[in-house]
């Protein structure tokens, strides 16, 4: 019983501050009588959300699907990265400043180039994405990789691990928290990628993504439109952190401070 | 019962060994020292006397500026061909958190490629031997600091090792868990008879403990006089009451304080650097 009441807390205060800012909202614009091409009510907004659900859907799983496989390659190819890394402190010397500057360029000034050197726009959207994303599992992980208890560690050299067992038995363990930090990050980025590259690639058809709609409703002036793909934007990237949260919960409840209850 | 490690042969023999790290620190200076098969011995001295860094250096887990150290009577890497064991228990326990007990005491037999069927009865008596026997599922963070201490020297004895190093190991526990703990480990010595070197700073700690106390001073790090303990094991609590305790504990005591007073003329350099350090 003692754990109910916080995450009751958890959900109900920030549900509760939605609901009195979407009054607010919906009462202002009524009573000020603001047409719906400057701001529309949040009735309209969820009507159109209704009535738009299928080019919506469609365009929301495109955009998902987008960042979604943009964080599956980040998480490997990061991991990865990391993994040499650790292996040698040249090599983390020699390669580590081009992740750096990876993560400094911003995206919109790569976008153009990157969708004009590969043919396959969805490919060329998720290397966006990518990009994006994979810096925070880079460094996250290659940090976490490198945070070993050094007492385990002597006791690892004494017990004449060799580096494999002592990546594997210690490295790897010890990197798991860090590496879900940097995954939670990761997957908001991943998303913000797949919208920027969108808008950048203007992909209109089957390919269309939630940024294409947003795009298409502003030139339109179809602004209760332009509102719900937003709203849609949002919920995918609460969702897309709290699947990482999930997951991260999962990996570590048994032992990691980060993960337990605070009565445990 | 005869004090063992008087006359035993040495196993481990320092000469001349000095240390000094690459921040011009002098942990360690000139040090002399035979450790005996069998012998329980402790080094006993204040923060900064190179007692951690002996024990780095016997263990092979850092190497000497100067001098040499000869594992019976052969290299480090001889010693590793030979499979001789050293194991180490740590001031902290050192268990990995994210895995049960057992599997945390199992470890070194894992890192050696032991087969998991005779693994586990190793573990499973070394276990019992520390008095765990029903935490081994537990994860760490669910044991006491006391209970942790015991997994991390069933850890260490698991491999059956020739030596075993201990720095400190319960310096960070109660005094009352500390006096119990230091009894079962003489119980375990006195049924396996391993050699011990016991690291720590508690002057009554090593008297009760010991069959050899070995007093160091700081700045540089140094030996400075060996004592005999020549009271019969099982110790009792009574020892700890007796007029030969005060004695040899006065004694250390006093050999210590002469030698850090000695130091400090010469040394005063060498004392603001490592304050730096420290």
């Amino acid at each position: 019983m003692t754990d109910l009441r916080p995450s009751l807390a958890r959900i109900g205060a920030p549900f509760a501050v939605a609901l009195v800012m979407l009054a607010a909202w919906q009462i202002i614009v009524t009573w000020q009588r603001i047409p719906p091409y400057l701001v529309p009510s949040p009735v309209l907004v969820a009507r159109t959300l209704y009535a738009d659900r299928v080019l919506l859907a469609h365009s929301l799983g495109v955009t998902l699907g987008i960042a979604l496989t943009a964080l599956a390659l980040a998480t490997i190819a990061g991991v990865v990265a990391a993994l040499v890394f650790v292996q040698s402190r040249w090599l983390e010397m020699s390669l580590f400043p081009y992740a750096i500057l990876l993560q400094v360029t911003p995206i919109v000034s790569i976008a153009p180039l990157i969708i004009i050197w590969v043919r396959d726009t969805w490919l060329a959207l998720v290397l966006c994405a990518l990009v994006v994303a994979i810096f925070p599992i880079i460094s996250n992980t290659t940090l976490g990789l490198r945070s070993v208890d050094p007492g385990l560690l002597d006791l690892f050299r004494l017990s004449r691990a060799n580096r494999w067992q002592t990546l594997w038995r210690l490295r790897v363990p010890s990197a798991l928290p860090y590496f879900f930090g940097g995954l939670r990050i990761a997957s908001g980025l991943a998303l913000i990628g797949a919208v920027v590259a969108e808008f950048v690639a203007g992909t209109g058809g089957q390919g269309a993504g939630l940024a294409y709609q947003i795009l298409l409703a502003g030139i339109q002036l179809n602004i209760p439109r332009l509102f719900a793909a937003l709203v849609l934007i949002a919920v995918a990237g609460v969702a897309l952190f709290a699947a990482t949260v999930a997951l991260s919960r999962v990996a570590l409840s048994r032992w990691h401070e980060s993960a337990l209850s605070p009565d445990a | 019962m005869t004090t063992p490690g008087a006359r035993s042969p040495s196993i481990v023999a320092l000469r001349g060994v000095s240390k000094t790290y690459d921040n011009g620190t002098r942990a360690l200076e000139g040090v002399d020292l035979d450790i005996r098969e069998s012998e329980f011995l402790t080094l006993v001295g204040p923060s900064g006397c190179g007692k951690s860094t002996l024990l780095r250096l016997v263990a092979n887990l850092s190497r000497t500026s100067g001098g040499s150290i000869a594992w019976w009577g052969e290299s480090a890497d001889a010693m590793i061909a030979q499979g001789r064991r050293i194991a180490f228990v740590f001031q902290s326990p050192t268990l990995m958190p994210w895995a049960s007990v057992a599997t945390n005491v199992r470890l070194p037999l894992d890192l050696a490629g032991v087969s998991r069927a005779q693994s586990m009865r190793a573990v499973a008596q070394a276990l019992a031997r520390v008095g765990l026997g029903n935490a081994a599922r537990h994860l760490p963070r669910q044991l006491s600091g006391g209970m942790q201490m015991r997994a991390s020297i069933a850890r260490a004895l698991v491999t059956e090792p020739a030596l075993l190093l201990m720095d400190e190991p319960f310096g960070a526990l109660d005094e009352f868990t500390r006096q119990r703990l230091d009894g079962e480990l003489l119980d375990l010595w006195l049924a396996q008879r391993f050699t011990v070197v016991f690291v720590t700073h508690s002057i009554q700690e090593a008297v009760f403990l010991s069959t050899r106390v070995v007093a160091m001073a700081a700045h540089p790090g140094r030996l400075v006089e060996s004592f005999a303990v020549d009271e019969p094991y099982p110790r009792s609590a009574s020892f700890r009451m007796s007029a030969s305790f005060a004695t040899l504990a006065h004694a250390v005591s006093t050999a210590v304080a002469k030698a850090s007073a000695d130091a400090l003329p010469d040394a005063a350099g060498d004392v603001a650097a490592s304050r730096v350090v420290q």
